[in-house]
């Protein structure tokens, strides 16, 4: 039967973490309590944390934090986030986005995980406790490409620097059910324009791999160029560099593989989805 | 919003109706908007037990060995039940009215025959022990080789899926391998058509997906029988069913029902009634029995996938002149409704259409996937997407409006079908008139001018033509039952090639889909048709008085409808509607 | 496994009870309370009918644990209604059909009602919103779109 810890302070709880290999920290429950209901976790032990760091916020300045317990409906209630309500909202329904945190999102396996695919896109750092020491801050990428592994310790936070203009940030979901269904694909943009020119291109994708992923082939494609329609054209055609997508109940490969460069090009030319 | 249209048959329909076209409130509306409604979950018993059962993860596999034991030490686990704990471990939900043989087992005994069928029962104090003693049970499988296409699983040495029914198919009175209607000659018919015209469509499986998952509630009363908490859409069914298999006398069980959240037709096959009854005999308490959201996903039946061939031969006037349907309605593993839905497939050809010759056989054929069950007009609406895209596909190819060639080939009152009976209340032109004006699609003014009241039962249309018998005097046995699509046409008749892939065909697994859709290309004759609705003599003359519907004729004032033929036997059977219609047409 | 005690309030009552430590706050309520206005569709939080209010967020019940409603308020629909007269909501519901099964219908109110509570005049576009996480697979969306907007504008019929 599965077991219950409930911890005041994010270092127990790492320390839990550490040291049971069957731990798993619960957080909004989206996802855990899922495995539960469903019978595939009967065996362990659930952590628990009411440490009121997790759900810290810091959002004023140049460096952006946000707890690993902070929530989507926290997300879309802070004005200074404004760049990212497009991302908190394609999360679920109001009654999801009021349980699932940030931190959980890492942990959605594909065709979910749409707001992580946004952090990917702002080059965020995954703050990281194990046992009882401090915290380690390390990418958001090698953190994701590590995660099946396990063992990396507690998420307490995820740290991000605000974009300097935020409508060079873009952030799209394709569904086919509207207003609100499982991702087909997401896709986030950071294109910072320099004297008309992009400067370090960050776009990433979700869906279109078992991770969420950066899309290497449009950055290279589009940095150091005005975004026009050479420019475009080219993201376009690289589009599909490195990507895995899946068939799965939500739509195929070939049909993941078909939509996403149009999309892609839409949100670059800032049409409509 | 609903509309009444009182200008259409207006002479037919009593003013004077009470409810119909007035807003009147729902008596369980209260209860639902209160929360107070009490579906079959929403019943409190002390001491309930949870069933939970364990399901094959073969397709298709021998059992060798079983092993419950680690499930029965697990904690708070009560009962453990096998397929020899089931009185009566074989049924057929048909067999209430004599139709089919028993051959699905509540709890798989020698062998399991898709993927997801259940096998051991656990009975456990909570759900979550329920679901913990679940991976302890231990069974030993021997795969065995799986077929799940519906034309290859009757072909010879195919893998048997069902044992009772070793040919693959549903045998029809323990004689026949398919449903078979024949009207007139249909070979004929295509031998005189300008154009014939074959496709192939694939539906797939579709699944209910009731908001509230298939469930039951049983328990012990205190007079020896017990209450059953049902999500049935047939209460009375599910508990002849239950009776039968649990093996006691229907008397002994109090179904509550009724109230059920989302059936569609996914609530019909008694999945659970069975088991949770028996679990309540065998421990003394409350058992209750639902399916999780994956479960109702994946082992709650759906809507079989039928697989449809419509041959058709044209004339270049854009009438139909023979029309042949070979159909194959996937069971799955075993009947349950399947057998129904083909009887409903064969009643429903050839669509709302008067045809001079048809024929169909209509098969159910057996694969290693989820049984599949009633859904929504199932054995009906799968034949006519596949009626209504040949349609379009016929209209194109006789460069005819698709809207237009529905109402020049649509039923009249008097017209008699293949099924033997003249047709009435027909209203297919009218719905056809109004759906054109609300998408203003502009129509001739003789399609405007056509009438359900008009043409009918003229001459041949009447009439029931001489069924063609073969050489051994059948009605046109197939040789196989999965022959070629295409068959050696007469000299002088041109065939429209079917598409390289018909249009909604998909891979099934989704990997291959096409790249791209391939799109039907009509050949045109080489002579410009002649214009349609001319009353040029028809080059087609089955029976010697073939009559097009006076309607098209460019007439003015239109003719009077002749008198509707007398059907030549007596009617049989209740006059559909009358309570409506009162005394109306036929 | 030794349960736990928890309380909170329910629809206004102080409720005490034990749970299993993984329970979910759904069971929690309809097995061990007696509350059967939330229902169990998915388990997976896709179908919205076991969405209940707690410290008046709607959240989904099934994906709650129930120990981390120690002390809250939840409120579901069983309580919407006071006493013998109906909730605007309520009454809308009944005057524009927005229920067919009605198993949606406990989930639809809740989600509505968290809505009105903050923003009472929204556009069609917000109640469509804020009920998209609410499946209802007699698909009466456009009812319960109109019902709910009826209840925001105060121009359905309050009842005894």
């Amino acid at each position: 039967m599965l077991d219950l810890r409930t911890c005041a302070s994010l270092s127990e709880a790492a320390g839990i973490l550490s040291g049971d290999r069957q731990a798993l920290l619960i957080g909004g429950g989206t996802l855990v309590m899922r495995d539960v209901n469903e019978g595939r976790l009967t065996e362990g032990t659930l952590v628990r944390v009411t440490d009121p760091a997790l759900r810290q916020m810091s959002t004023g300045g140049a460096r952006i934090e946000l707890g690993a317990g902070v929530t989507m409906a926290a997300v879309l209630a802070n004005r200074d986030l404004a760049f990212l309500h497009a991302a908190a909202r394609a999360i679920g329904g109001p009654a999801v986005r009021t349980m699932a945190t940030i931190g959980g999102n890492l942990f959605a396996g594909a065709p979910y995980g749409d707001f992580t695919v946004a952090l990917l896109a702002l080059d965020a750092q995954v703050v990281l406790q194990s046992g009882y020491g401090s915290g380690r801050a390390v990418p958001l990428e090698d953190f994701l490409s590590a995660r099946e592994r396990g063992g990396q310790g507690l998420v307490t936070a995820v740290q991000f620097a605000r974009p300097q203009n935020p409508a060079e940030f873009h952030f799209r979901k394709i569904s086919r059910v509207k207003p609100k269904g499982i991702s087909v694909l997401s896709i986030a943009a950071h294109l910072p324009l320099s004297g008309g020119r992009i400067t370090q291109a960050r776009v990433a994708y979700g869906a279109m791999a078992p991770l969420p992923i950066r899309a290497r082939g449009v950055e290279r494609a589009l940095d150091g160029k005005p975004l026009d329609q050479s420019a475009i054209q080219a993201a376009k055609q690289a589009a599909l560099e490195g990507c895995r997508p899946a068939t799965d109940a939500i739509a195929s490969e070939w049909y993941r593989r078909e939509i996403l460069p149009v999309h892609l090009g839409r949100l670059l030319a800032g049409e409509p989805r | 919003m609903l509309e009444l249209r009182k200008d259409l048959f207006a002479d037919e329909r009593d003013d004077n109706l009470n409810v119909v076209g007035k807003g009147v409130q729902r008596q369980d509306m209260p209860g639902h908007v209160t929360a107070r409604t009490r579906f079959f979950d929403d019943h409190a018993f002390d001491g309930m037990l949870h069933l939970k059962v364990v399901r094959s993860p073969h397709h298709h596999a021998r059992i060798r060995a079983i092993d419950t034991s680690a499930a029965e030490r697990a904690p708070g686990v009560k009962r453990v039940l096998r397929g020899a704990d089931v009185p009566v471990n074989k049924n057929t939900l048909l067999s209430l009215i004599n139709f089919g043989k028993d051959d699905e087992p509540s709890l798989a005994v020698s062998k399991v025959s898709y993927k997801g069928e259940p096998v051991v029962a656990i009975l456990a104090d909570s759900e979550a022990q329920a679901l913990a003693a679940r991976k302890l049970v231990r069974i030993d499988y021997d795969p065995l080789p799986a077929v799940f296409d519906v034309e290859e699983t009757l072909k010879p040495g195919a893998p048997v899926v069902n044992e009772t029914y070793p040919g693959n198919y549903f045998e029809y009175h323990e004689r026949f391998d398919h449903q078979k209607l024949r009207f007139g000659d249909v070979e004929r018919g295509f031998a005189g058509a300008d154009i014939v015209m074959e496709h192939r469509y694939q539906m797939s499986p579709i699944e209910h997906a009731p908001t509230e998952t298939n469930g039951s509630i049983a328990a012990p009363e205190q007079n020896g029988r017990y209450v059953v908490h049902s999500c049935a859409q047939g209460l009375f069914f599910a508990l002849g069913t239950t009776a039968k298999i649990v093996d006691v006398e229907s008397n002994m069980l109090h179904f509550i029902g009724g109230t059920v959240g989302g059936g569609f037709g996914g609530k019909v096959d008694s999945l659970t009634e069975p088991l949770a009854v028996l679990g309540a005999m065998l421990t003394g308490r409350p058992v209750r029995f639902v399916l999780d959201r994956e479960e109702e996903m994946l082992y709650g039946s759906p809507r079989g996938a039928e697989r449809i061939y419509v041959k058709d031969g044209l004339m270049r006037d854009g009438r139909i002149v023979a029309r042949h349907i070979r159909s194959y309605f996937d069971a799955g593993a075993y009947t349950r409704l399947s057998s129904y839905a083909a009887i409903k497939c064969t009643a429903h050809v050839p669509g709302p259409y008067w045809i001079p010759n048809v024929a169909s056989d209509i098969y159910v054929s057996y694969t290693n996937r989820c049984p599949s069950t009633a859904m929504r007009g199932f054995g009906v609406t799968a034949v006519d997407f596949a009626l209504e895209v040949q349609m379009d596909r016929l209209a194109e190819a006789a460069s005819m409006d698709p809207m237009e060639f529905r109402i020049l080939n649509a039923y009249r009152d008097g017209d008699m079908k293949p099924h033997r009976r003249a047709a009435k209340n027909t209203a297919l032109v009218e719905c056809v008139q109004v759906a054109a004006e609300k998408a203003n699609w502009p129509l001739s003014e003789q399609a405007k001018r056509a009438s359900s009241l008009l043409g009918g039962g003229a001459g041949d249309r009447a009439q029931i033509p001489a069924t063609q018998l073969d050489a051994r005097g059948q009605i046109g046995r197939p040789d196989t039952r999965s022959g070629p699509v295409t068959q050696v046409l007469p000299a002088g008749t041109s065939r429209i090639a079917p598409s390289k892939q018909p249009v909604m065909e998909g891979a099934r697994d989704g990997r291959a889909a096409p790249t791209q859709v391939p799109r039907y290309e009509p050949q045109r004759p080489a002579a410009p048709p002649p214009p349609a609705y001319q009353p040029a003599p028809p080059p087609y003359q089955p029976g010697g008085s073939y009559s097009p519907p006076p309607a098209y004729q460019p007439a003015s004032p239109p003719p009077a409808p002749p008198p509707p033929a007398a059907p030549a036997q007596p009617q049989h059977g209740a006059v559909r509607f009358s309570s409506v219609f009162g005394t109306r047409r036929r | 496994m030794a349960k736990l005690p928890i309380q909170f309030r329910l629809n206004g009552s102080d409720r005490a009870t034990f749970v299993d430590p993984a329970s979910n706050l759904l069971d929690t309520l309809r097995r061990g309370l007696g509350d059967f206005g939330p229902k169990y569709g998915c388990g997976q939080g896709t179908c919205g009918v076991c969405t209940v209010l707690v410290d008046g967020e709607p959240q989904l019940a099934c994906l709650t644990l129930a120990v981390s409603c120690e002390g809250r308020q939840i409120e579901t629909a069983s309580g919407m209604a006071d006493g013998p007269h109906l909730h605007p909501l309520q009454d809308a519901f009944m005057d524009h059909f927005a229920a067919q099964c009605g198993f949606c219908t406990p989930g639809m109110l809740t989600a509505a009602r968290a809505l009105l509570a903050k923003n009472p005049q929204p556009s069609r576009e917000e109640v469509v919103e804020a009920i998209s996480g609410n499946i209802c697979r007699c698909t009466g969306y456009e009812p319960i779109i109109a019902a709910i907007l009826a209840a925001a504008s105060g121009t359905s019929v309050r009842r005894a």
